[in-house]
């Protein structure tokens, strides 16, 4: 593998593992928060599985890079402006229906990335993405089956799920954004092409969103800047409260 | 020695380390050590892989696999953690299914037998059917895919009114 591809992998994994780390950090919060206790526990399965990913990725990110960063040296020593995750992982959980359909609109766009990454020529994201594929089928099924309850259950839940919606949507794009080191891993055949995948992606929320009697929010300005270090605040927020244990007693282990 | 006896050992050891979340079957049961290799210096490596990605009983799981094989006799061993081909409960035997159906866990449903959903996001889930360990009646509903632990579902009986865990097929 030459330098250039290298450095594009490496940032294609950050990215990957990033969105997982925070949005799985995301879903810790509502262990003992959550509406119901099948909520509770189904919420920190989910969290479970997408640190797990997260584990892989940034594991996979640290070898590839070979500058000595393991994977909890990657999610618990790095400042936020060297996070590469999209901006709709890291905003605050909200509501139970913010949190689902935001958990919704993610999975499904993490679950054609893995089908396709499955193919990918790289022999260790391809196991990887093999495994995590059958998770986040289970993943896809649970915020989807929530989206139908609450967009076509009561009046509150209907105005909750689709507030949701109208907050999430201007920051869903940023899941299918480019640039040239993507477009150097599609070349190598390491990384799909998200372009095809995004109508997929519109068409399945669509269908669900429609079942669930929401309206699919006006598309217009999309906001983006994560994936090249660029937050919002809660992002710094989350990270003092995530890395505080390594930050004030570095290598501390249980 | 031979190397196959040393393998026999190796696993017959395996057999008795019980999984922690699953504590009536064994590592080997559960299907997830994938290989047992002996270099000619003795040195052991057994090839696990996770049932899901995040599990947290790995690390527990390895340190008891170590701890049992030194007491075997096997003193250098590791576990070399593989991903590929991932686990899945199509590894869990016959015996081993009557074991968590004896314990109070309705076993994965078999390969094939479980109704596929077309769609991805179904608006009434066509479940496979799934036993009640306790009372054997064919009328249960999930609760919930993500129970005590990634790999059970919690599941109910309509009939003995008892709640159930399922090993949900993965």
């Amino acid at each position: 593998m030459d330098d250039a591809t290298r450095a594009a992998l490496v940032q294609y994994l950050l990215r990957c593992g990033d969105d997982r780390l925070v949005l799985g950090h995301r879903l810790s919060e509502w262990c003992g928060h959550a509406p119901i206790l099948e909520e509770d526990i189904a919420l920190a399965n989910l969290a479970l599985d997408l640190i797990g990913h997260a584990t892989l990725l940034l594991k996979l990110a640290g070898e590839t890079e070979g500058a000595g960063r393991d994977e909890d040296a990657l999610a618990y020593l790095r400042e936020a402006i060297d996070f590469r995750n999209i901006l709709m992982a890291e905003l605050p959980k909200g509501d139970f229906a913010f949190t689902i359909m935001r958990q919704f609109l993610f999975s499904v766009a993490s679950l054609y990335q893995l089908e396709a990454l499955v193919r990918s020529t790289h022999a260790e994201l391809r196991s990887i993405a093999t495994k995590a594929l059958k998770e986040t089928r289970y993943h896809v099924r649970h915020a989807g089956e929530w989206a139908l309850k609450l967009g076509d259950g009561t009046e509150e839940s209907h105005a909750r799920a689709q507030a949701a919606l109208d907050a999430l949507w201007r920051f869903a794009g940023e899941m299918f954004l480019m640039d040239e080191a993507d477009e150097r891993l599609v070349r190598a055949g390491i990384a799909p092409d998200l372009a095809p995948l995004e109508p997929k992606w519109r068409a399945q929320v669509t269908d669900v969103i429609e079942r669930a009697t929401l309206s699919v929010p006006a598309s217009g300005y999309m906001q983006r800047g994560g994936r090249v270090g660029r937050h919002t605040e809660h992002l710094g927020h989350m990270l003092s409260e995530m890395q505080i244990l390594q930050r004030s007693y570095p290598g501390a282990i249980w | 020695m031979t190397a196959a006896h040393d393998a026999a050992s190796i696993w017959a050891i395996l057999g008795s380390v019980m999984d922690p979340e699953v504590p009536v079957l064994s590592v080997v049961e559960l299907g997830i050590v994938r290989d047992v290799t002996v270099d000619e210096r003795g040195a052991v490596t057994v090839s696990v892989t996770p049932t899901y990605s995040g599990c947290p009983a790995m690390q527990i799981i390895e340190r008891d696999i170590v701890t049992a094989l030194a007491s075997g006799g096997w003193r250098d061993a590791r576990v070399r953690t593989v991903y590929s081909p991932a686990w899945t409960t199509d590894w869990i035997g016959d015996d081993a299914r009557r074991k968590l159906k004896e314990f109070g866990i309705a076993p994965p449903p078999l390969p094939g037998s479980a109704v596929s959903d077309a769609e991805l996001v179904p608006l009434r889930r066509r479940s496979p059917l799934v036993t009640c360990p306790y009372c054997g009646s064919d009328h249960t509903t999930v609760r919930s895919e993500f129970g005590t632990t990634a790999c059970k579902a919690v599941m109910f009986c309509d009939r003995c009114h008892q709640p159930f865990e399922l090993f949900k097929a993965f």
